[in-house]
């Protein structure tokens, strides 16, 4: 199970609301994007997520983030755990500088996994599972940096899969690659929805359309409309998410 | 103010070439019936040119489709008046061969005296068709999803007036064996005004999804079932 039931969420950055009163339930093993114009707020949500916005100063967030029925911003909740069940991958690929085995073997070791037959076998499983096995086999101990943009991003994913996540947050994840590295990674995706919940923050309306199950519309820090793909691109609900999506404004 | 304004001017000349290839069906049925009632092969002749038009019109209009699927990417309701636009032309074409069809059977007939003496209801099949044609285009320009529900209601009346003509010309048969072979060329052309009202349904029920995102009319709501539903 990895559903998220976000009740009443409001986030607020120095006083200024950027999320208001957010209701959505997200359920899992769907590939579910989220998009809006710019400063919609839907990356601040996606943060909220497995709270990213903690190291934020001045963050304040009120309502409940629910996974799996428990609230993650409850005090007992242990947040580097929270993350190795919700993964992360950004916009710009940002591997570590250090060699392709290693980036892949960061976390698990960080989680006290130290025989090299375990970590061996966890860094070619992740690697598969990205869809980058047979590209780095046999460079495994040369610099992530070597790789081109699209293979570091699929690293990147890589790197979130081995501490096995059970959602995967991507913020943006192709904007910065070509159409066959960014092709690569939707199919990468469409792949992995079979095992992890996957929520994508995209600019690109084609790719939301293209890849996910369910798409949220933000606007101005609100959810305006959370509705399955085919619907919300076919016959959306709400007359500002046709709007935007038809390029009346934004 | 809209991010997608080559998009949206190419949809509004769309629009008007809606309305342009509208006219030039409304008008070869029209010539079409004259021709038909005047015995005029001159009117005649000119339906033929006209379909010629339609089919270029067609194509004009398809390209134009499949250019904006293409290169914009469009989706909601821009998506569904392009889609829907593809598919009403292909009607619109089809109405254009029938009354291309109807002039030819006029050329055929023009030297001989028609065996029915009322041609009334040929009169009223094409007003009603060209009522159809029109308000199904009007309802999709306009949004009016009640005019494109109108006109799919509208059909029974054409296919009533078949109904009469069939009878009557099945009755001028018995009557006389030699009305035999005009009687079947002017059941063709009842046929033909026929199949332009169901054609007109399909541009109506395209208007409809171009509207609504569904292709049917909405169904009644069925009364809730009383206690718990169950049948005993």
């Amino acid at each position: 199970m990895a559903d998220f039931s976000v009740k009443n969420l409001n986030l607020y950055y120095d006083g200024v609301q950027a999320l208001h009163d957010i209701n959505i339930d997200i359920p899992e093993k769907r590939i579910v994007a989220f998009i809006g114009p710019s400063g919609c707020g839907k990356s601040t949500f996606l943060r909220t997520l497995n709270r990213m916005n903690d190291i934020i100063e001045k963050c304040k967030i009120t309502g409940e983030v629910l996974l799996d029925g428990e609230n993650i911003y409850d005090k007992k909740v242990d947040v580097n755990l929270l993350r190795k069940r919700v993964g992360m991958v950004f916009q710009k690929p940002n591997p570590c500088p250090m060699s392709i085995y290693d980036n892949v073997a960061f976390g698990p070791r960080t989680h006290g996994i130290r025989k090299k037959a375990e970590l061996d076998e966890i860094v070619e499983r992740s690697l598969q599972n990205a869809a980058l096995w047979e590209e780095t086999k046999d460079r495994l101990k040369k610099s992530a940096f070597g790789l081109s943009g699209g293979q570091q991003q699929r690293l990147c994913i890589a790197r979130t899969l081995a501490v096995e996540p059970e959602v995967l947050l991507l913020d943006e994840p192709t904007s910065a690659l070509d159409p066959i590295s960014t092709t690569k990674i939707e199919e990468l995706l469409m792949t992995l929805r079979k095992t992890y919940s996957i929520i994508i923050v995209t600019h690109n309306m084609q790719q939301a359309n293209r890849i996910s199950d369910d798409t949220a519309f933000f606007l101005m820090g609100e959810l305006i409309e959370f509705n399955k793909t085919s619907t919300l691109f076919s016959i959306p609900s709400d007359k500002r998410t046709e709007n935007y999506i038809t390029g009346r404004f934004g | 103010m809209t991010t997608r304004s080559k998009l949206h001017t190419q949809i509004d000349r769309l629009n008007e070439s809606l309305i342009d290839i509208c006219n030039t069906v409304k008008e070869a049925i029209e010539l079409a019936t004259a021709a038909f009632i005047n015995k005029d092969i001159e009117l005649a002749h000119q339906v033929l040119e006209i379909e010629r038009e339609i089919n270029q019109k067609e194509k004009d209009i398809e390209s134009l489709c499949f250019k904006l699927l293409l290169q914009q990417q469009p989706v909601a309701r821009d998506f569904r008046f392009i889609s829907a636009t593809l598919k009403m032309i292909t009607d619109m074409e089809r109405i254009g061969d029938q009354a291309s069809d109807i002039a030819e059977i006029c050329i055929e007939l023009a030297n001989e005296p028609y065996i029915k003496p009322n041609l009334d209801q040929v009169s009223q099949m094409a007003e009603a068709a060209i009522k159809m044609v029109q308000d199904s285009i009007s309802a999709v320009i306009n949004h009016d999803k009640t005019l494109a529900r109108a006109v799919i209601k509208y059909d029974q009346v054409v296919d009533d007036l078949f109904e009469s003509m069939k009878d009557e010309l099945f009755a001028l048969i018995l009557a006389d064996v030699q009305n035999g072979r005009q009687a079947l060329d002017l059941l063709m052309i009842a046929k033909y005004y026929e199949r332009i009202g169901d054609h007109a349904v399909n541009i109506a029920e395209w208007a409809l999804y171009s509207i609504t995102g569904t292709k049917k009319p909405e169904k009644k709501k069925k009364p809730a079932p009383v206690g718990n539903g169950e049948v005993k």
